[in-house]
């Protein structure tokens, strides 16, 4: 065939996918036939999020593979197949299956297994590990029939795991052998601290803990006896005390393994034999095992090169870590337990708000050699490039962990940075590799995530990314135009203050205070659209007529012949039978076709701008109102039939789902607003796909906001749990409300936090805790806007002045002689082109 | 030779916005600024959407140019001359129209009226 050779790759974890993905990135793609064995059934996942699996993150959701990756880029991929052999002399490596490939390159991605301390009782049941998808399964079994949760080991992952336990709403535990909490990355005083935050949210910590045995309990599973003689009754035991390389398969074949574990590798990940490299949590460089996940892609970052021919060198790995432990901050950087010669140690220590955080400087305090954080980790970014990057630390280094009593920065501005320096380091994006994205076009912070996947892994540089970008681009001259258009020098939320502070009622007085010329359609439904959420007047007075699209004009949405669409409201999906026959009547007198949608109600098609006001006449007297589903305002409130008649169902979501779209009917938006009610878990409303999106459980109402269907779909995030009904609407007025003031036009709810500053814990932070302290304001603002609702349609055909509108022409009754009509399925649709050279046409009088 | 044709008064037009008329067959779109007392006449058929929909789209001005943004796609047409601003190839038709003694009136040539 061809002369290629073959490179297989056993273990498709993050680590072994990462190689695959910058394989077939580089200029080696080529070069060679790719196989790959995966002993799970499911190919590589995020095992760092793991436990969002708990909070309704899918396992395929997890997934890191691109849907066809694998077809696309010709790579053979063994799933649920473990490699069990490898032959040296021949270069074969055979599965458990009896599958036989020859390799001329062998990579060695298999990860780590949970270390299980050999305590007597360890294999009972119910006792179980923390790393893939099915010990997470098994989990979730496992809970059903229990009360209490033990995780055994206080790092890193064991509170990652005990967030797992909180979630499946066990009580929980955490046994720690050590005398403190994450006792590789926290000195005493931080591990302390970290302890009364996490107690603080209902979990016990047991430090200092020796487990020997565990065996039969009375009130519970099993009973876990301690060193100590104390003993403790728990339903689960979960194992997380650390990894252990998996490199049994190395060993068989006689590869050097570490004394204590581990394949050795060289800086080029080579292991002994110069055809195999091994990278990930399964390889052992300079006697030290790498847990984390950017040290193992920054191997097959290396591996990758070699085999493209290149020369690049694995010489170790920053452990530095951040992360949002059950809520609470956590940082780790460099040398946190001032091991090194002569280190100085600055410390910082608010007990009232639980804050603690360490410096660790070199003897003649110019260098930062290492730090913790504890319940504030914002410093972490600029503390990491110091420490990275080797910056000189100012004059007071304790100026970076002192709270900031004045509005002077202690910052690292991003002029500082070296080109070299790190930004992104799951994705290894340097300063000079944004820079010269940026060079290269990219201006925003979307195209530039795109661009250099700085980022998109863990999220954390994310402000760091966007201060380097905004310094960068004023830099380089470029002015970040944020003009909403050429009549007005603002952005659409600097509109808002403007009209709001200003008291400015109109476009006319608008423009002529703060723009210039005549307005676009791009400004003016922008403005018509703040006049409206600000004041809430009609929106076809005179006055906003001329600034309304043509679908707010007619109050229906134009279809592509130039007719109309007709959306009566439908509170929470919920129709009469009788309303259901009066809207078949009016779409049956005017031959409208009829289709049901998305958003549980009915849509009316097909009506010249004549008939508008006779639809509605017929429809108001039947009781419908107008569904704004022409305006950017709320559109539906979806809902599942809820506890009233479903079996499962634990709330009643129609109810709910009624109450909130008459409250915020009407309420105009910059975008499209839709929410959903789930009367239980089981989310039949897909409330998770709205900008707000409420579920039922037994304790309250659970708050989704943010999410999308659409182009770009996107998971709402949960914002705020176990809600009483008063609560979750004071939110919700506050949410909405901070929408309307802040976002871009046309911008959705998911992506106006995508932007956001600060992102999810920044809205909360408004919404909950009135961090800007507008919490009122907002609540005031929805009060306006509910209390001065009217039904436009209503209001338009009491007014024959506002009717003279819809009708064709200004000079004749004729009507468009343009709109035709076909038959098809027994309902009228416009002709097309041919059609209407072809067929008989319905005329409609 | 332009004869004035009468099409209807001044209150029937919409400030700030369009409205279509029906004049010797054809169907006019007509804009109506009230604070500079301008009317302006295009072809109501727009030629992307091939829909009669161009009284419909809101008005404003682009780099100084009057303009009317089709309310389905979003082209630009210049309210003077007819032009689209999008693509160079594509002319609608703009009409002589004004305001006389509180009517609006449309300039044909006279084998047209």
């Amino acid at each position: 065939m061809s002369n290629k050779q073959t490179v297989v790759v056993i273990g498709n974890g993050m680590v072994g996918q990462n190689f695959l993905a910058g394989l077939v990135n580089s200029t080696a793609k080529d070069a060679f036939n790719i196989v790959t064995f995966c002993e799970e059934p499911r190919a590589a996942y995020d095992r760092v999020h793991l436990s969002s699996f708990f909070s309704g993150t899918t396992a395929a959701e997890l997934s890191l593979v691109e849907d066809g990756f694998f077809e696309q880029h010709g790579i053979t991929i063994h799933l649920g197949d473990k490699a069990a052999t490898i032959d040296r002399a021949t270069k074969t490596v055979t599965s458990a299956k009896g599958v036989q490939v020859q390799y001329d390159k062998l990579i060695l991605a298999t990860g780590s297994y949970p270390f299980v301390p050999p305590v007597p009782g360890h294999e009972r049941p119910s006792c179980l590990v923390y790393r893939t998808i099915e010990d997470l399964e098994a989990m979730v079994a496992t809970a059903k029939n229990g009360k209490v949760g033990v995780v055994v080991g206080g790092g890193l992952l064991g509170l990652e795991a005990a967030k797992a336990l909180v979630d499946l709403g066990l009580e929980t535990h955490v046994v720690e052998f050590a005398p403190r909490l994450m006792a590789v990355q926290l000195d005493e005083a931080g591990g302390a601290m970290l302890r009364l935050k996490i107690e603080a949210l209902g979990v016990t910590v047991h430090t200092g803990k020796n487990t020997s045995l565990i065996t039969d309990g009375t009130s519970c599973v099993n009973k876990m006896c301690f060193a100590d003689g104390e003993e403790l009754e728990t339903d689960m035991v979960l194992f997380s005390a650390g990894i252990r390389p998996r490199d049994d398969i190395a060993r068989s074949c006689g590869l050097e393994v570490g004394a204590r574990g581990g394949i050795v590798i060289d800086n080029q990940c080579k292991t002994s034999d110069p055809d195999i490299y091994a990278i990930g949590e399964c390889a052992l460089w300079n006697g030290m095992i790498f847990g984390l996940v950017a040290p193992g892609y920054a191997m097959a970052r290396t591996v990758v090169a070699e085999l493209a021919g290149s020369v690049s060198s694995f010489t170790g790995a920053d452990m530095s870590t951040k992360l949002k432990l059950m809520g609470v901050d956590v940082a780790s950087i460099g040398d946190a337990h001032a091991k090194t010669a002569g280190a100085m140690v600055y410390t910082y220590q608010n007990g009232a708000s639980e804050v603690y955080k360490r410096l660790v400087v070199s003897s003649d305090k110019k260098m930062l050699l290492g730090a913790v954080l504890v319940g504030d980790a914002s410093g972490y970014g600029t503390l990491l490039q110091y420490y990275i990057n080797s910056i000189e630390l100012p004059e007071n280094p304790d100026a970076l962990i002192l709270p900031s009593r004045s509005d002077e920065s202690v910052g690292l501005g991003p002029d500082a940075l070296p080109m070299s320096a790190q930004i992104c380091s799951c994705y290894d994006v340097s300063k000079g590799a944004i820079c010269q994205a940026i060079e290269g076009g990219c201006t925003t912070l979307g195209a530039l995530k795109a661009e250099t996947k700085a980022a998109t892994g863990c999220g954390g540089c994310a402000a760091l990314l966007k201060s380097v970008m905004n310094s960068e681009l004023s830099k380089q001259g470029f002015e970040v135009n944020t003009d909403i258009c050429e009549h007005f020098a603002y952005t659409r939320q600097d509109l808002y203050n403007l009209i709001r502070v200003g008291e400015i009622k109109t476009f006319d007085a608008l423009i002529e205070q703060h723009g210039k010329g005549l307005g676009c359609e791009i400004c003016k439904p922008a403005v018509g659209s703040i006049l409206a959420s600000q004041w809430n007047d009609y929106i076809l007075s005179d006055e906003h007529l001329g600034l309304q699209d043509t679908n707010d004009t007619f109050l229906a949405n134009m279809q592509k012949d130039g007719t109309y669409s007709v959306v009566p409201r439908i509170t929470g999906g919920e129709i009469s039978p009788d309303m259901l026959i009066a809207i078949g009547q009016v779409g049956k007198k005017y031959q409208l076709y009829t289709k049901i949608t998305g958003g549980q109600r009915v849509d009316l098609f097909g009506a010249r701008v004549d008939q508008l006001p006779h639809i509605w006449k017929e429809l108001i007297d039947a009781g419908f109102e107008s569904g704004h589903a022409y305006g950017k305002s709320l559109r539906t409130v979806k809902s599942c039939v809820g506890s009233t008649w479903c079996r499962y169902g634990v709330d009643d979501s129609v109810s709910l789902a009624i109450e909130l779209e008459n409250r915020y009917k009407g309420l105009r938006s910059p975008h499209k607003i839709k929410f959903a009610v789930s009367g239980c878990t089981r989310e039949c409303a897909e409330a998770q796909s709205k900008d707000v999106g409420i579920i039922a459980t037994e304790t309250g109402w659970n708050l989704y906001v943010c999410g999308n269907g659409g182009m770009k779909p996107r998971h709402a995030d949960l914002f705020a749990t176990s809600l009483d009904k008063e609560t979750l609407i004071k939110y919700i007025d506050r949410f909405l409300s901070f929408y309307v003031r802040t976002a871009d036009r046309l911008q959705r709810t998911s992506v106006w936090m995508e932007n956001m500053e600060g992102g999810l814990d920044y809205l909360k932070s408004v919404v909950i805790e009135d961090k800007l302290g507008l919490c009122e304001q907002l609540e005031m603002q929805m009060l306006h806007v509910i209390d001065t609702y009217q039904c436009e349609w209503k209001t338009t055909i009491a007014d024959a002045e506002k009717l003279k509108r819809f009708r064709h022409f200004i000079n004749s009754d004729q009507p468009d002689d343009r709109v035709v009509f076909v038959e098809e399925r027994g309902q009228l649709r416009p002709a097309d082109e041919e059609e209407r050279k072809h067929f008989e046409l319905v005329e409609i009088a | 030779m332009l004869k004035w044709q009468d099409i209807c008064g001044v209150a029937d037009l919409q400030p700030n916005s369009g409205v279509c008329a029906l004049v010797s067959g054809q169907q006019i779109a007509i804009f109506y600024l009230p604070k500079t007392d301008t009317v302006y006449a295009i072809d109501n058929y727009d030629p992307f959407g091939k829909a009669n929909v161009l009284s419909r789209g809101l008005i404003g001005d682009i780099g100084g140019q009057p303009v009317v943004a089709s309310p389905l796609y979003k082209q630009h047409f210049n309210l003077q001359t007819g032009a689209c601003l999008e693509d160079e190839t594509v002319q609608i038709l703009a009409y002589a129209i004004r305001i006389a003694n509180g009517r609006v009136e449309m300039g044909l040539m006279e084998q047209q009226a």
